[in-house]
């Protein structure tokens, strides 16, 4: 197997350095390094490859809206190398033998890791566990949980889940939204769903359950993850939980730390998601908490939809939005643009730390021996963002907008997925 | 002006002059040939996603007293899931030839959808979208107060200010309220929300009270405007029982005797007789509520002719 050189790189630590990738593993880092192929990579930023913990890949079942083998592509061009499909599928991932199927499909695309993540209660139905144990020990070696995009809103329903994924060391991840509070809910409630006449979705509906939950997983003593953070009081009721000690570890979507819920005024659903679009404090809050370690992950949430999802009245619409190609650029504006944080930070949050929470143990690090997956940013890029992308769905609420970086390599075991800022097509794919 | 959406994006200019018109089209509609050839072979379509008489029938006579040819579309109900697509169906009405949409939505904001998405070229007139606006409403109660307040023949480009107005009942659900609140504090009358908590929306920089009664001592309004008030908001425990809103939120005969004879008594309707207002209420002397119905076919008269044409009033 060939070998190369991704020369004059920086690291995420700061230091300007070269990596030698033989044989699809981190073969040796320093100055002064041979190769069969150099590539000059000076002013570019090399970090360990991306990690998403929440992924709308669509496939089984909703075929028209993205399929693991287009989502992979989006992945691969957003630097990601793993990304945990959610099991929002049709079926539902919620035996062994469906996310068996889907990891399959993800080998045979073979531009990221696909992870499977598994349902906790039968068909997302929130009345019985689904068997969790059996995703555990499939082929998929599921360890992420979750009913994502309906909350197991059963509190000893969740308690069991939070104790018995123990067995395997799994997580469950909480879609926090009591569904009660939101019934016929379209967007934050606030002054603004007042003046539009849209059915608010109260910031206390998540708070509630993230603050039951957080409780839940100290009393049985296990650790809990929770998706899409979207409030300035979860962040408040997070940030009290981690001092208190409880094993709890939290996500924020790109668009919530970039969006608020002005863009409703547009009446157009391109920006109707699920948590909502919050206030500008909501953004600010969960900006400082990115910082600050209380939100240990960006995790994107991307969730593709066909046009006709979109092009209606927003009742009528989908939630949900692509974010796979923007989310390195988002932590670079949170975290670097502001001058408040570092790539360090933006390594942990997009890749070591939710690496780390899923288990992932191939990802989440440039180091000698390791398996060679990183993303390699050129971070002075200021890039108008266009409508369509690797991804099927056009349900983009970015396009049009300058953000700033690119990615212009993504290596995926060694082998570039992405290269100069082109997909890299894999013949066996066709 | 393209489109008549929201109250909101009236200035007081445009508010005067569609009611300066709106007053025009009241003394047409009191000749003996109640009509006008203006809209002459232009097509205006009524398209009801949501039910309604009183509206739909307000703007088909509006629509005929200006000599448009009127079609009434009707569907109940409109989304991916139910069929046809609301783009699909305005695009196929509108590949026939149409100068302005009248449209009733229950999906708040699919008017604005119309006029935004590129989907189709043509005016579009909310008739009432889901819990958003109203706008012919909140401008027939506008002509209606201008002309108690006034008196009729001397509103010519009056404004309401100082008018102090009470909008008493269901306000977080209903878009009567909304439109009215942008449309009178855009006139400069000083709007009051009266409603039970659950039932107050956010926002609105308006003065809120909780309660009825002390409300009324302290504003001493020159209108009372009662909301219908939807049975079902009971059962999602909005409020206990028809009673209980009756005995705290209703205009009951006592509440009404207590009022200056002077305040004008207001509804949007349908009404509730005998939950958010008495029969002795609705039917006074102060009452303008049928005023207000006959003033709904001068407003959409005034918007349509407005709209169609382009011009501000009728000897232009």
């Amino acid at each position: 197997m060939s070998s190369f050189v991704l020369k004059d790189v920086q690291l995420a630590n700061g230091e300007v350095t070269s990596i030698k990738v033989v044989a699809g593993i981190i073969e040796a880092i320093g100055q002064a390094l041979d190769a069969d192929s150099i590539l000059d990579c000076s002013g570019l930023v090399a970090l360990p490859g991306f990690v998403d913990l929440h992924t709308h890949l669509r496939e089984p079942g909703f075929e028209a809206s993205e399929t693991v083998l287009s989502g992979s592509r989006s992945a691969a061009l957003g630097g990601f190398t793993a990304l945990h499909a959610m099991a929002n599928t049709n079926p539902v991932a919620d035996t062994a033998g469906v996310v068996e199927q889907v990891q399959a499909l993800g080998v045979s695309a073979g531009l990221v890791d696909v992870f499977p993540i598994g349902a906790v209660t039968a068909g997302l139905e929130g009345k019985q566990l689904a068997e969790l144990g059996a995703m555990a020990n499939s082929r998929a070696h599921v360890r992420v949980f979750s009913d994502d995009g309906k909350c197991v809103s059963d509190p000893l329903l969740m308690r069991r889940a939070l104790e018995y994924v123990k067995a395997f060391g799994g997580v469950i991840a909480q879609h926090a939204q009591d569904p009660r509070l939101t019934e016929g809910a379209q967007m934050n409630a606030g002054p603004i769903s007042s003046e539009l006449g849209l059915a608010g979705w109260p910031a206390v509906a998540e708070e509630s359950i993230i603050a039951r939950d957080v409780l839940l997983a100290e009393h049985v003593g296990s650790r809990i993850h929770i998706c899409h953070v979207s409030t300035k009081g979860s962040v408040d009721i997070i940030r009290w939980a981690k001092a208190r000690g409880i094993s709890v570890t939290a996500e924020v979507t790109p668009h919530h730390l970039l969006l608020t819920d002005e863009l409703a005024r547009t009446y157009d659903p391109i920006y109707k998601v699920n948590p909502p679009l919050r206030a500008s404090d909501d953004v600010m809050a969960l900006r400082e908490a990115l910082i600050d370690g209380t939100i240990d992950v960006i995790a994107t949430d991307h969730a593709p939809h066909p046009l006709e999802a979109k092009d209606c009245e927003w009742s009528a619409a989908a939630p949900g939005m692509v974010g796979l190609e923007i989310a390195e650029s988002v932590a670079q504006l949170v975290l670097i643009e502001s001058g408040k944080s570092s790539w360090q930070r933006v390594a942990e949050v997009l890749s070591s730390k939710p690496a780390s929470i899923a288990g992932d143990e191939s990802h989440g690090a440039i180091a000698i021996g390791r398996p060679a997956n990183i993303a390699v940013i050129d971070p002075s890029a200021k890039r108008k963002i266009s409508r369509a992308t690797a991804s099927m769905s056009l349900n983009n609420p970015y396009a049009d907008r300058e953000l700033p970086g690119a990615v212009v390599h993504t290596i995926y075991k060694g082998n570039f997925t992405v290269q100069n800022g082109v997909l890299q097509q894999k013949e066996t794919n066709a | 002006m393209k489109h008549l959406l929201s109250t909101a994006d009236l200035t007081l200019d445009q508010a005067i002059s569609l009611l300066d018109l709106s007053d025009e089209m009241a003394l047409v509609n009191q000749r003996e040939t109640r009509k006008l050839p203006t809209l002459r072979n232009k097509t205006v379509v009524n398209l009801f996603f949501e039910d309604s008489t009183r509206t739909r029938i307000s703007f088909e006579v509006a629509a005929k007293r200006l000599s448009a040819d009127l079609i009434n579309f009707s569907a109940k109900g409109s989304s991916v899931s139910k069929g046809e697509s609301l783009k699909d169906t305005v695009q196929t009405v509108a590949a026939s030839g149409v100068d302005a949409f009248i449209v009733r939505h229950s999906a708040s904001g699919a008017p604005y959808n119309l006029a935004h998405k590129g989907w189709i070229d043509t005016p579009i007139i909310n008739a009432g979208d889901g819990t958003h606006e109203h706008p012919t409403q909140a401008l027939l109660d506008a002509m209606t107060i201008r002309e108690r307040i006034h008196g009729v023949g001397s509103t010519k480009a009056k404004n309401l200010d100082g008018v102090k107005v009470a909008i008493v009942g269901d306000i977080a659900h209903s878009r009567v309220a909304r439109s009215n609140a942008h449309l009178l504090k855009t006139l400069g009358a000083e709007v009051h929300f009266i409603a039970p908590p659950t039932l107050m929306p956010g926002g609105f920089s308006v003065e809120k009270h909780y309660n009825l009664d002390e409300a009324l001592l302290q504003i001493k309004p020159d209108v009372v405007m009662m909301l219908r008030v939807q049975l079902e908001r009971m059962n999602a425990s909005f409020f206990p029982s028809e009673s209980e809103y009756r005995r705290n939120w209703g205009l009951t005969n006592d509440r009404f005797k207590a009022l200056s004879p002077n305040t004008i008594i207001m509804h949007p309707g349908p009404m509730n007789r005998g939950l958010e207002i008495s029969s002795e209420a609705a039917d006074s002397e102060q009452s303008a509520i049928v005023q207000q119905v006959a003033n709904g076919i001068n407003v959409r008269m005034a918007v349509l002719y407005s709209l169609i044409t382009g011009e501000k009033a009728v000897n232009e």
